[in-house]
């Protein structure tokens, strides 16, 4: 199995966002006739598109990871050094503090390999507030430190949402290097132990399926049975729900496809998946997306594409105004055909 | 025109049948279409039995779809290939299963 390193580290011309937006929109003349994402909205009465109520603010606290997974759409690793000031934590704090947003969506990278991450998880809980954290699983199996993080997780009620391509060890480490089956279900097993997933205990822990390939996900809940029985009948693992992620087309996802071979097929597969009801329901409606530098987006995708958010709105967390923000455009491009194919996708899952 | 036979385009163009005989063609799709819906069998179940049809029928516009069809139901390579091999059982199992019938006849036929 090829070691995979970043794109950024390999000084790969897909590092660049402005290229990856070229490829995809105009790569082949195949790419070239395919519609547009914005036309597609229009026809179907959704456009300009705009949001609904903001209701998750998601963190990406920074683009370290311990790992390299093959699919990573931030482009993530070892040695990514991008992380959020505490200026900007504390920014982040003032915009909670200050607006009805419910939900904290922290992602990364690996968000626990924040040096703040655990002060300002302590700064923000609050029992009406509910807090996410997106965790790789393999990060709680390294260190003393790292190993600690589940009891801290229960401690503030933390939902933990966590990436499981899949129920074996090969597809899993196929996807995502080497031993991360093993070290996954020795964080699961962890997890189930203090409580997560187990019934009445109102630890939530959910699990994150993406496809291993150029293909979509299946139906969710079909999928969540199978993982289920899968994971309970081989290591007595138990999860709430099973979320299914669409891999959008960008960053190494995107190498994957240009190396394969896939690329016009997959963008083709994800035009003619169009679904007016998923369009409807995209999570960049109820989602407001902060980098590391403070800066909004409208999504985690367009925050690695560096597609600025609409310049009428307030464009970082200092400025942050939930009124403004609700009367912006939506900013689009054709990687967004992924949220919008088939059953939808987002960082919830499917949406319809 | 080119005078490739088996060109993966093809499969793309599938729907163009109904050209010629609209009615009958529309009739087809929609059937096809019902028939993959999850049912008594789910979805995931009839892509793989699918599958192994396919390779019975030897149609590679069908592996094609259907391998994809199975990833797409989170079906592994080993499954796939586990049905893959029902398939060549059966084919083969029905070639031997003749054999019965040569016997038979040689026995008749024989002194």
């Amino acid at each position: 199995m090829n070691k995979v390193h970043s794109l950024i580290s390999r000084d790969h011309s897909l590092a660049d966002p402005e290229t990856q937006l070229h490829i995809i929109n105009q790569d082949t003349p195949l790419l070239c006739t395919l519609p547009r994402f914005e036309q597609m909205l229009e026809q179907t009465g959704l456009w300009p598109l705009r949001p609904a109520q903001i209701e998750i603010l998601q963190i990406n606290l920074g683009y370290m990871c311990n790992m390299t997974c093959k699919h990573c759409h931030v482009d993530a690793g070892p040695d990514r050094t991008e992380m959020m000031s505490r200026e900007n934590l504390e920014a982040c704090i003032d915009a909670i503090e200050t607006s009805d947003i419910h939900t904290i969506d922290l992602t990364g990278g690996a968000p626990e390999m924040h040096p703040d991450f655990q002060w300002f998880v302590e700064r923000i809980s609050r029992p009406d507030r509910k807090i996410i954290v997106r965790s790789n699983l393999t990060i709680l199996t390294t260190t003393q430190k790292y190993r600690a993080f589940p009891e801290f997780f229960k401690k503030h009620g933390l939902e933990v949402t966590c990436s499981l391509p899949f129920y074996n060890k090969y597809t899993t480490d196929r996807q995502r290097g080497e031993g991360t089956y093993d070290r996954s279900i020795e964080a699961l097993k962890r997890l189930n132990d203090l409580g997560y997933g187990r019934p009445g205990t109102g630890l939530e822990l959910n699990l994150v399926y993406n496809p291993a390939g150029a293909f979509l996900p299946p139906d969710q809940s079909e999928l969540e049975s199978e993982f289920k029985k899968n994971l309970r009948e081989k290591h007595g693992v138990e999860f709430n729900q099973l979320f299914t992620i669409t891999n959008l087309p960008i960053s190494r996802y995107l190498e994957f496809l240009v190396m394969s071979g896939n690329l016009e097929e997959y963008m083709e597969k994800l035009v003619n998946a169009y679904n007016p009801a998923a369009a409807e329901g995209v999570m960049c409606r109820n989602t407001i997306s902060v980098n590391w530098q403070g800066y909004l987006f409208d999504c985690d995708f367009n925050q690695m594409l560096a597609i600025p958010i609409d310049d009428n709105s307030a464009t970082h967390i200092r400025d942050f105004d939930v009124y403004r923000l609700t009367e912006r455009q939506i900013q689009v491009n054709q990687h967004c055909f992924g949220c919008t194919a088939g059953a939808g996708s987002s960082c919830g899952g499917a949406t319809t | 025109m080119g005078r490739n036979y088996y060109d993966s385009d093809h499969l793309r163009q599938f729907p163009k049948i109904t050209e010629l005989s609209e009615k009958l063609g529309s009739k087809f799709f929609d059937y096809y279409n019902s028939v993959f819906e999850g049912d008594e069998l789910t979805a995931r179940e009839k892509a793989l039995i699918a599958l192994a049809v396919s390779h019975t029928v030897q149609c590679p516009y069908c592996i094609d779809a259907y391998t994809e069809a199975s990833l797409q139901h989170g079906v592994t390579e080993g499954g796939m290939m586990e049905a893959v091999h029902v398939a060549c059982a059966i084919r083969g199992g029905a070639s031997l299963v003749h054999g019965v019938q040569m016997m038979n006849q040689a026995k008749k036929a024989g002194m």
